[in-house]
């Protein structure tokens, strides 16, 4: 074993420090040159602004944690495109799909629920919520049916469901605008009351640096136990210092940014609180759309490598043939992917109406171009089988980045969605660069 | 090898088994049987319907008629799930292999080690894997890579684990030396050996008649679909056997 690794960093000349550091960290550098590209697009926006319109507006926290917020949608369906893209096939009626439920899901809790419960009813949120996943959930699956079962191409499965699920949600209300939603399904959309403020926001990073421990003691024993290779001290170390470095980081970013002053004097007269003479500070902390993205992203990434599903979709991704040899239902188990990818959809719809206080029948255009651009961006492989989840969720947010900077720099809407189609181009290209150079 | 068949029930019987694919008849009432401990060969030309006939023994496909029976009782295989209950593994000759995936868990698609709390024990996965891998091919040392990186050996070495792994009674192996070098062929060659002395039925699909006449016990041999005539090896010459796949004509001498 010493003597092949010695081997190899001898015979590489690329590998420095630098190289010796990725192999004991075990970070791939993909995931390296996409938070590269990240950081690169943030500064050059920045840069843009001060250069061209005298101040840099990308790099505030107001605008990082507007990203954050934009994010979550794109990002909660990406995590299900990466599924399907893995077992080589398409989804392209998120878009239209997520316009339906949030219909669906406007018509429960506006037209239907408080006929029955009474406006404002505390379960009216709930009902609601659960009524859109499960729409999403049956149709996804329904989709996934006529994929497995009656052998359609997914292409064209979903290409139909694009065009019959925005027809269906306009249909369902005639084409009006239903709005506003019910109070407290609004929270799950972000805003200042849909924030969980300083505390809530140290608590949470408080836990996740303390599950980033846990994870890397755990791992370190599992190896010893068994006698695997183990990183190094210094490697752990750093991983672990990252880890909580990035969290806390963002903790202390979502808490710079506070509210606006007159949500604070709406809020500080029907709570009796005197505002002071120079304003009150309340922080946002994270919103509760990006903890839900936070947690469908551990929740998928869980799935995709502790579980059985997760390897059988990688299993079908890499040899569809092999899986089905090995006794694996692949196309059950398509249409549990197809399903799970209309859930997440649902998901997202709660997370897209709420946002925007209303439902549309418009609501989730061109949303599939962004999420397979997410997907795709964060390395899921169109050939099938390669995959993961945060490199989806960086996915969308670098797309989400590019839309916020061309918006805040003053493109047009013809100018960005070039941009768009491009780097979507690009991205495909670079993929199969850097896996043909693997090889 | 003749008095110890007689009164003992074959490991597997294939009776009269067809199937067809679009009016092409590739497999055409054929009738096989295998012992444990024996080694059956299955020979031919491609496109003679060996492949198909295992095929329907291992799950993959479904016989349009016919049965099988393993130890003297009707078995019903539908998918390969079921063939797995009946403990017969199958070393495909595309080696079914997900390429993206590594060694461990190949070796344990579809039946993964999982923890009390049901969730994959890749760890446990690994260590299995390097034990058995320790046992068939003591130079394997690709434990942390997806297969695709690995050469045609030990691709095989992969694919051979699983199929010996999980306790196989009946084993098929669809040509298994065709992609390895001598010295690999010569593992498999022993491997076949000391499984058979296990007590382990073998249906080998081999092209090579030197292979044949050195590992088999008895070779079936088909031609366009249909079965030409099953021989004990160590009775005919490789001239007959060849004379079977080619004329499909059966030697007067042979039982």
């Amino acid at each position: 074993m010493t003597q092949t690794t010695s081997r190899i960093s001898a015979s590489n000349p690329a590998t420095g420090i630098f190289g010796r550091f990725l192999r004991a960290t075990e970070i791939d550098t993909r995931l390296l040159g996409m938070v590269g590209a990240l950081v690169a697009i943030w500064v050059g926006f920045h840069i843009y602004g001060i250069v061209a319109n005298g101040s840099g507006v990308f790099l505030t926290p107001r605008n990082l944690w507007n990203l954050s917020v934009q994010t979550a949608s794109i990002g909660i369906m990406a995590c299900g495109m990466v599924l399907v893209i893995i077992t080589r096939h398409i989804d392209l009626s998120v878009g239209s799909l997520l316009g339906f439920a949030a219909m669906v899901m406007g018509i429960t809790q506006v037209w239907v629920l408080p006929q029955w419960l009474g406006l404002g009813h505390p379960a009216i949120w709930i009902i609601a919520s659960i009524v859109g996943m499960s729409v999403g959930a049956s149709i996804g699956a329904f989709h996934g049916w006529l994929v497995a079962y009656r052998g359609i191409p997914a292409f064209i499965v979903t290409l139909g469901g694009l065009l019959v699920w925005r027809g269906a949600a306009f249909l369902l209300a005639r084409g009006e605008t239903i709005s506003p939603v019910d109070a407290n399904f609004a929270l799950i959309g972000g805003g200042p009351y849909g924030s969980i403020g300083a505390t809530g926001s140290w608590i949470v990073g408080l836990a996740a640096c303390s599950g980033i421990v846990w994870l890397l003691v755990q791992g370190r024993k599992q190896r010893l136990k068994f006698d695997f290779p183990l990183r190094p001290m210094w490697a752990e170390y750093t991983l672990g210092v990252l880890g909580c470095g990035l969290v806390i980081g963002s903790v202390l970013l979502v808490n710079a940014y506070p509210w606006p002053r007159g949500i604070v004097n709406q809020y500080a007269a029907a709570q009796g609180i005197e505002v002071p003479e120079g304003g009150l500070f309340i922080s946002h902390g994270f919103a509760i759309p990006v903890l839900v993205l936070a947690v469908v992203g551990i929740g998928m990434t869980f799935l995709m490598t502790r579980t059985r599903f997760g390897r059988y979709v990688l299993a079908i991704g890499g040899n569809p043939d092999a899986a089905e040899l090995a006794g694996i239902d692949t196309r059950w188990m398509t249409v549990k992917i197809f399903a799970l990818m209309g859930f997440l959809t649902g998901l997202s719809a709660v997370v897209a109406s709420a946002r925007l206080n209303s439902a549309t029948n418009s609501l989730g255009q061109l949303d599939e171009l962004y999420v397979i651009a997410a997907a795709v961006i964060g390395g899921t492989s169109l050939a099938g089988g390669v995959g993961t989840i945060y490199g989806a969720i960086i996915g969308a947010l670098v797309m989400q980045s590019l839309k916020t900077g061309m918006v805040l720099i003053g493109f047009d809407a013809a100018m960005q969605d070039i941009v768009v189609g491009i780097v979507l181009v690009l991205a495909v290209y670079v993929d199969k660069l850097y896996r043909s150079r693997a090889k | 090898m003749l008095d110890s068949q007689k009164p003992r029930t074959p490991l597997v019987e294939m009776r009269d088994i067809s199937i067809a694919f679009g009016g092409i008849k590739a497999v055409d009432h054929v009738t096989v049987d295998l012992y444990p401990g024996e080694v059956v060969g299955l020979l031919g030309h491609n496109g003679a319907g060996k492949s198909t006939l295992i095929k329907c023994l291992s799950g993959a496909y479904q016989a349009d008629s016919g049965d099988i029976w393993i130890s003297g009782e009707k078995a019903e295989i539908h998918n390969p799930r079921d063939a797995r209950k009946y403990n017969i593994e199958t070393i495909y000759q595309t080696l079914a292999l997900a390429d993206n995936l590594d060694a461990a868990s190949n070796l344990f698609l579809g039946r993964e080690l999982v923890t009390s709390a049901g969730l994959v024990d890749d760890a446990r996965m690994e260590a299995e894997t390097r034990k058995i891998m320790g046992r068939l091919n003591p130079n394997f040392r690709k434990f942390n890579v997806p297969v695709s990186a690995l050469s045609g050996g030990q691709r095989q070495s992969v694919a051979i684990a699983r199929a010996v792994y999980f306790d196989a009674r009946i084993l098929i192996m669809d040509e298994p030396t065709a992609a390895l070098g001598p010295h690999e062929t010569q593992m498999v060659a022993e491997l076949i050996q000391e499984l058979k002395a296990q007590g382990l039925g073998i249906f080998l699909i081999e092209h090579d008649i030197h292979n044949v006449m050195k590992l088999c016990d008895r070779a079936s041999v088909m031609k366009n679909g249909q079965l030409v005539g099953t021989v004990n090896v160590d009775e005919v010459t490789d001239e007959d056997i060849l004379g079977m796949i080619i004329l499909g004509k059966k030697p007067e001498r042979s039982a």
